[in-house]
């Protein structure tokens, strides 16, 4: 046995056996492989992964609260707060005790700020409160809870300490239930008030113009990656100068340029009215809404359905369609039966590109799309910009990223990935 | 439907010139008449203009001048989808998102057949390429042979009278192509159907055809059987063009009827079969087949001319042997003989007299 099993290992010219010698031969290989790549990998990390995971880890994250009120937040959980009634006095005086602490490190605007997400007002019973706590002693300034409640009666609100209590914990919830028009409360998730929904119908504006933009791509842009594929040479080539001419223009211009087109005193009005096809009072609308987005975005986003339509096109040989109609085929047939399926993994690989750019774009929609036009990106940018509530943005940007992933593999399951080609 | 055209030919070129740019002629003057049931090859370089041909025949290019006729009809203005002409192409042009089966259904859908006669077609096909067992496959999943086999099945499937068939064998390894070669003929004798097939083989050529056009330049060189193609051709293009040729270039110093006397440019005088020379002191180029050249003296029929030549090479290849020469200042000189029990072989540096009989010498156009 042990003889049979020995000779059953190869081993090399120096007696190493075989299979060591060939990793080891391998792994300086590796290697250096390793470290051609290197650099680009640590960007890919640094400037590609970690924003994404920090991204997703926003939208769950709520230390804040925790560390600013630690000694509230641990002192709130014996309190009912279904029951109706305030808190007691040591919930009152941890409170004291931590605002203090916190108005002298100055953090207490900071979740003020966070909290007021939650339930407007907060922000302001917080700061008020916050000036008359420095001078407080809290060992023997008590009973706090009159106090506290003769410096703003929010204090004596049941709902303010629901909410301090609702959000308290280091993970949570609940700027996933705000991307999604609710909120969350002491007795669970609940919808937000009729005034105040606005994401769901963003998210489904964004998601039916998109399709409306890659629709009116693959339209427009079939015909166009056809000629580019079966033009002579030198056409062809100019054909594709034309289509890629937008890349050399800076977004915003040509955006912008849209806008010189399409508003009421526009180049489009104005010759419709010269025609006489419109009158001069009824001018069309059709910037600073949804017209204004689709028609913008589907011309900035044109050359990327056309593109991989046109290399999947190029690697068709005419005699196909020679053969269809030497078997009998009319033009229609020969295209339809013949060229039109051979071409749909371009049409896929488009479709996909120029849905997930559509879907997240962001600055067209802001310059032609006025209200009625925005996606959701462009509130994710209000939420960063404007409002600070990164944790919201977040939320709704990994809601963002979860639904092209779904479509992603919607597609793959319906069209197969191995089919979308970009080139070859 | 009888008409002076159409009595004998099936398909007939009139007259015919293509040009692409308006400047250069790719096809000039083609003048054909391919008879019913005929296997016509079209034989010629890459850009003399044969596939071109093809193409106008197809319909997929338009003549530029002159009238192509089909039973007696001209097709200059009828598309390629209402010719009825099958087709096989260079690379087979199998539908790749398609079975075998649905590629072959292919021509039957779109001529509106039912269901149950496509599928009885579809099988027939299949069946006379021995491809039966292959239906559900795509073509991808096939051998080069198996989709040639498909390709060739496709073509016939919705019996057109007239094939066209474009280098169809050109992606075959040898010993494919030839079984590939008997398969096609066989099938198309059968069949009767009339096949006009391109090839730049001229084996290709010589063994499947009835009979071959020679293309070259635009023109068509030579039309005739294999045999007189290769006896006989009738100018100095198909003579090298065909098979293997030696060539001595010289003048006419003397034409009678059936004797030409030629001064080679070695000064070594030469009885030849006139071809298409027609003057006294023309140049011509006299073509001798490697197998007609005799190195017996006794052989030869009394009063034939002989030449010195130097032996330079002798290749031993079994059943023949293959000689080079060098024969009135012509180091290429090729002699094949036959393995033969009384054959000698000749060694390198040998003097030996050659001759050949004036039938076989043919004095071609320089």
């Amino acid at each position: 046995m042990v003889s049979s099993s020995s000779t059953n290992v190869l081993l090399s010219a120096d007696g190493t056996p075989l299979k060591k010698s060939l990793n080891r031969s391998l792994r300086q290989q590796k290697m250096r492989a390793l470290l051609l790549i290197a650099p680009l990998l640590i960007f890919i990390l640094v400037a590609f992964i970690m924003p994404i995971i920090s991204m997703l880890s926003r939208s769950v994250e709520n230390e804040l609260v925790g560390q600013t009120l630690p000694l509230t937040v641990q002192s709130i959980q014996s309190w009912d707060a279904m029951s109706g009634e305030l808190p007691d006095e040591p919930v009152y005086r941890a409170f004291a005790q931590d605002i203090q602490n916190a108005a002298k490190a100055k953090v207490h605007t900071k979740v003020a700020l966070r909290l007021n997400y939650e339930k407007s007002g907060i922000a302001s019973l917080f700061k008020k409160t916050a000036r008359k706590a420095k001078k407080w002693d809290i060992e023997n300034d008590g009973p706090f809870k009159e106090k506290l409640i003769k410096v703003h009666k929010g204090w004596g609100e049941v709902e303010v300490w629901q909410t301090i209590k609702t959000h308290s914990p280091t993970y949570t919830s609940g700027y996933f239930l705000n991307a999604v028009d609710m909120r969350k409360t002491v007795q669970g998730a609940e919808w937000q008030p009729e005034d105040k929904t606005i994401l769901i119908k963003l998210f489904q504006r964004t998601l039916v113009m998109s399709l409306i933009i890659t629709f009116s791509c693959i339209i427009l842009g079939y015909p166009v990656a056809w000629l580019l594929a079966n033009l002579p040479m030198r056409q062809a080539n100019l054909l594709m100068i034309l289509v890629l001419l937008p890349f050399w223009t800076s977004l915003l211009v040509r955006t912008s340029a849209w806008k010189v087109m399409l508003q009421q005193q526009g180049v489009i009005n104005d010759v419709l009215v010269q025609l006489s096809l419109i009158s001069n009072e009824g001018r069309l609308i059709m910037i600073n809404n949804e017209i204004g987005t689709i028609v913008a975005m589907t011309h900035i986003l044109l050359p990327f359905m056309i593109l991989p339509m046109y290399s999947v096109m190029q690697t068709i040989p005419p005699s196909y369609l020679r053969a269809a109609k030497s078997l009998g085929a009319t033009n229609w047939t020969a295209f339809w039966r013949v060229y039109f399926p051979q071409s749909v993994p371009g049409i896929g690989a488009g479709s996909i590109l120029v849905f997930i750019l559509a879907i997240g774009y962001y600055i067209t929609p802001e310059i032609v799309g006025g209200t009625k036009g925005v996606f959701i990106s462009n509130r994710i940018a209000y939420h960063i910009l404007k409002s600070l509530n990164w944790g919201l943005a977040a939320a709704l940007g990994t809601i963002l990223l979860v639904a092209v992933l779904i479509l992603y593999w919607t597609y793959d399951k319906i069209v197969g990935i191995d089919n979308v080609k970009l080139g070859g | 439907m009888v008409n002076n055209n159409s009595s004998s030919a099936f398909v007939k070129f009139d007259r015919v010139q293509k040009s692409y740019d308006g400047e250069t002629l790719v096809v000039k003057d083609l003048n054909l008449e391919v008879p019913k049931g005929e296997f016509l090859t079209m034989l010629g370089p890459s850009g003399s203009g044969k596939t071109t041909c093809l193409m106008m025949l197809a319909g997929f290019e338009t003549a530029t001048h002159g009238e192509i006729m089909l039973n007696g009809i001209s097709i200059n203005n009828i598309p390629p989808h209402k010719r009825g002409i099958g087709m096989v192409f260079q690379n087979y042009a199998l539908f790749p998102h398609m079975s075998v089966a649905e590629n072959l259904s292919f021509p039957l859908e779109v001529r509106k057949l039912d269901k149950a006669t496509r599928e009885e077609k579809v099988n027939r096909a299949l069946d006379m390429v021995e491809m039966g067992e292959f239906k559900g496959r795509r073509p991808a999943q096939l051998s080069g042979g198996q989709q040639q086999r498909i390709a060739l099945a496709r073509a016939l499937v919705f019996e057109p009278e007239l094939v066209l068939m474009d280098e169809p064998l050109g992606a075959l390894d040898k010993q494919l192509r030839e079984k590939m070669q008997f398969e096609i003929t066989g099938l198309a004798h059968r069949l009767g159907i009339t096949v006009v097939y391109v090839t730049h083989d001229q084996t290709e050529a010589l063994t499947m055809s009835d009979r071959v056009a020679v293309f070259n330049d635009g023109r068509i060189q030579q039309l005739a059987t294999p045999d007189q193609l290769y006896e006989e051709p009738e100018n100095s293009f198909v003579a090298q063009f065909i098979g293997e040729n030696n060539t001595l270039n010289g003048t006419i110093s003397d034409l009678k009827s059936d004797v030409a006397t030629v001064k080679l440019d070695s000064g070594d005088i030469i009885d030849c079969k006139p071809v298409n020379v027609s003057t006294i002191g023309e140049r011509t180029q006299v073509s001798i087949r490697p197998e007609r050249v005799e190195l017996n003296k006794k052989r030869l029929p009394p009063g034939s001319h002989t030449l010195t030549a130097e032996v330079l090479e002798f290749i031993y290849m079994g059943d023949v042997f293959r000689t080079r020469l060098r024969v009135a200042g012509n180091e290429d000189f090729i002699v094949k003989t036959r393995n033969s029990s009384d054959q000698v072989r000749l060694n390198p540096g040998e003097k030996i007299e050659i001759g050949w009989s004036t039938s076989c010498c043919r004095a071609l156009d320089a």
